[in-house]
């Protein structure tokens, strides 16, 4: 017999369900016309670098299939550089090389791929096979981030990302995701990397959970996550709640890297955030987005509501 | 709250005037809530089609149907434009006219009728007169007489008589007689043998009248032969020698008169297309008695010819099947592979039955992703590729015709009911699926749809919703209400009882 929690539980945990996030979050508090500054990469950079929120570097645009060639050519100036769809969506289509052998390309997972697979990577990009709706996109080519070797540790074959939960400008749940051998390099919860929950007081781990079961530490690496502490906390919280004041979207994912000198970097928006976080932090998002609404009402400073938000959400004390 | 309010207030509005209309129909108009007896409605399109003479005014009669053997006439209607019309009785017989004064083209006027045999009966006894006999050369006379003193040497009476008569012009090995006389005649058979029943002395006309066949769009008029075996009237089948009157016969007139008499014009011809539809035998006698009385009713998707009746029945099902994906995936929260897709599933195992549908959607799914593994290497752009799918899938299906034809496996001949284009996008993303996900989510999302699909085709074979969707349209209004309300539901999903289970574990 399958094991089910009954709804009345998930009711008590606050725990936010599919339907009532499309319905009273996203539906509510995220216009449709703000959508695009989000789900177009290219709009949120330019957005961030308007409004001062550090994003990497970007090195190159390619529009038109026949642009292709050349621009693989071209990127043989970088050593790494990440190649991401500008209207992906799920962390599709998502290429990462972190270095070369010879005329080969070597993956993030260390597997060597062809200048051809790289064209074929773009044109597939390009027809839009990665993104929203299967639409002709763009493909962008990123710096990749030099992350901080703090973290390194803490994941296996990837870039460990923060993914901090804004609503109404409050900061409410965050999490980092670390990727394992088991999910094959990729920062995706259900494919089996390790979710760490953390404590919006004071950026520590509150707890580490992997298929939805709680680890102490990294399957791969062997990296304690009690002992974590994430760096550049306050610098963080604060880039996650000015995002929700860039992009006029209510309810937002923010996805965050610390790089090894410039420190938190934006690295994309979401706005339909997935429920996963609550898994990580084995605590549901209900009670709290209903205190961040009351501290929304409160008041309208930055600063406050950030503060506030550490006040009531912190769960070390 | 202001829109949970509004919903609340559409959806209730909706939901009462579905639920209330058809409680009206149920209980006012009679129309039956639960499926019971059918009856067989035939529409019968009569066409007329001839070529104009130059400059010479144009009259044509149409002898109309006079119901006989139990046929009832639901419902008639005449197309003829530009033409004067009227509708006169004239001897017992309804005859409707089109003239005009001129003509250039060929054209073709429409004369459509809706009707059904509640029982099969008896045609009434009329008199017995008999039939002119027709001039004859001396050669034609000389083997009639020869032909009758056989007939009559071999027959005990009337009735076999005419039996004999029928199967001396229907055999391979036709009596030296008959065929001259077929040859001579230049008639058709019926006309022949109701000349040599004139010359026998025995009362005998055609009846003329249509076989009815589902579907057939150029059917032509029928004969039998009546005859009077001194006792009664008997019908015979001037092809088979059945006596009495065949099923499925619709009688236009009884008397061998011509139905169409074109002045003014040439090459007259007159074709029958035919459609059958199944409709519960209450509806049928209602709308036989107050077709004309209810607006409501003239308005009803019994208003529309029976073909595009038959297009509505199917539509009508849709609406349901949506409801079933909506109550999979919010409620229940199955992931399918495309919205919509489930449905266009059920709608081809409505033609394949589920069995062969199921074996012959994996077979191509499978088959098709197997191939395009393949074109997966050649580095094709997205376009190009999915076009070579859909070809690869049109190639797969006609194996599979051709192949189950061969060795005489008639189901899967409906492989042609899918959807090409949904299966090769349903193969292309399952494929991209498979690359980024892995083989787990291809089957959960697959086996979603087909599970979602599968449900969705039980719901509409289910007699009972095929039955009210199709007499109680309205309905679909309430079912849109609860779909309205289903938008706004903000609970768990039963996956999500699943997917948070372990939530509890550590508090």
């Amino acid at each position: 017999m399958i094991r089910l929690i009954s709804p009345r539980r998930l009711k008590e945990l606050g725990i936010l369900g599919m339907n009532r996030r499309n319905v009273g979050f996203i539906g509510k508090y995220n216009p449709r016309r703000n959508y695009r500054l989000v789900d177009d990469k290219l709009l949120t950079k330019e957005a961030a670098i308007k409004n001062n929120i550090p994003v990497p570097e970007l090195y190159a645009v390619i529009e038109a299939q026949h642009q292709i060639a050349a621009a693989t050519e071209a990127l043989a100036a970088h050593e790494a550089f990440v190649i991401k769809p500008v209207q992906g969506s799920g962390g599709k289509g998502i290429l990462v090389i972190v270095g070369r052998e010879g005329d080969q390309f070597r993956k993030s997972s260390g597997t060597l791929i062809s200048a051809e697979e790289v064209r074929r990577h773009l044109s597939n990009t390009l027809a839009g096979l990665y993104s929203l709706g299967g639409r002709n996109d763009r493909a962008m080519v990123e710096a990749m981030i030099q992350f901080d070797p703090y973290l390194e540790k803490y994941s296996y074959e990837g870039v460990p990302d923060i993914r901090v939960i804004a609503f109404k400008g409050v900061p409410v749940m965050a999490m980092m995701r670390c990727a394992t051998h088991a999910s094959d390099g990729k920062a995706n919860l259900h494919q089996g990397a390790v979710g760490v929950g953390i404590d919006i007081a004071t950026g520590k781990s509150v707890r580490a959970v992997q298929h939805g079961h709680l680890v102490t530490t990294h399957p791969d690496t062997g990296a304690n996550f009690d002992e974590l502490q994430l760096p550049y906390w306050d610098r963080i919280l604060d880039l996650g709640s000015r995002c929700v004041e860039m992009t006029g979207l209510g309810y937002l994912g923010v996805d965050i890297v610390l790089d090894k000198t410039r420190g938190p970097v934006l690295l994309e928006l979401n706005a339909r955030p997935g429920l996963a976080i609550q898994v990580a932090n084995m605590a549901g998002l209900r009670h709290r987005l209903a205190t961040a609404e009351k501290i929304a009402a409160e008041t309208d400073d930055h600063d406050m509501k950030i503060a506030l938000a550490r006040q009531h959400f912190g769960v070390h004390t | 709250m202001a829109s949970k309010t509004q919903i609340a207030f559409i959806a209730g509005t909706l939901f009462l005037l579905g639920v209330g209309l058809t409680l009206y129909k149920a209980f006012s108009l009679g129309f039956p809530l639960v499926p019971g007896e059918y009856r067989e409605v035939w529409t019968i399109e009569s066409k007329v089609s001839f070529t104009p003479s130059k400059d010479q005014p144009v009259q044509v009669d149409l002898t109309l149907p006079a119901p006989l053997a139990g046929w009832v006439l639901l419902e008639e209607h005449f197309a003829s434009s530009g033409f004067g019309f009227t509708v006169a009785e004239e001897a017992n017989r309804r005859k409707a006219r089109w003239t005009r004064q001129s003509m250039e083209e060929s054209t073709t006027l429409y004369y459509k009728l809706q009707a059904y045999q509640p029982s099969s009966q008896e045609l009434p006894d009329m008199p017995a007169t008999l039939q002119d006999k027709p001039l004859l050369e001396n050669d034609q006379a000389t083997a009639m007489e020869r032909l009758i003193g056989k007939l009559r040497e071999q027959s005990a009476d009337i009735d076999t008589f005419v039996a004999l008569l029928v199967t001396e012009f229907n055999e391979e090995s036709q009596d030296l007689d008959a065929q001259f006389l077929l040859g001579t005649f230049e008639e058709t058979p019926e006309a022949v043998m109701l000349a040599v029943l004139a010359h026998a002395g025995i009362p005998a006309h055609q009846i003329k009248g249509i076989r009815l066949e589902d579907g057939r769009r150029r059917q032509t008029l029928s004969s039998l032969l009546e005859f009077h075996n001194g006792d009664r009237w008997v019908v015979i089948d001037p092809e088979s020698a059945n006596i009495g009157m065949p099923a499925n016969f619709f009688v236009w007139q009884r008397g061998s008169d011509a139905l169409l008499a074109v002045a003014g014009g040439s090459n007259s011809t007159l074709q029958f297309a035919l459609v059958s539809n199944s409709l519960p035998a209450k509806a049928v006698i209602g709308m036989e008695q107050r077709a004309h009385e209810y607006a409501l009713l003239d308005f009803s998707i019994y208003a529309l010819p029976v073909e595009q009746q038959g297009v509505f029945k199917g539509l009508m099902l849709i609406p349901v099947a949506a409801l079933v994906v909506v109550i999979m995936r919010l409620i229940v929260g199955l992931k399918t592979s495309g919205t919509f897709m489930p449905i266009l599933i059920a709608l081809a195992f409505l033609q394949t039955q589920l069995l062969t549908g199921l074996v012959l959607f994996v077979t191509l799914v499978g088959v098709g992703l197997w191939i395009r593994s393949f074109l997966s290497h050649l580095n094709l752009l997205l376009v190009s590729r999915i076009s070579a799918v859909i070809i690869v899938v049109i190639f797969m299906m006609a194996t599979t015709a051709i192949l189950s034809y061969k060795f005489g496996l008639d189901r899967a001949l409906t492989v042609t009911f899918f959807p090409t284009i949904i299966l090769s996008w349903t193969i292309e993303r399952m494929s991209i699926l498979w690359e980024e996900e892995g083989f787990r989510e291809v089957f959960k999302q697959g086996g979603g749809s087909l599970l979602v699909a599968v449900l969705s085709f039980l719901v509409m074979t289910n007699r009972l919703v095929e039955h009210l969707t199709f007499n109680f349209p309205e309905l679909t209004l309430s079912l849109l209400a609860v779909i309205l309300v289903l938008g706004k539901y903000t609970g768990y999903r039963l996956s999500e009882l699943y997917r948070f289970r372990d939530l509890d574990k550590q508090q």
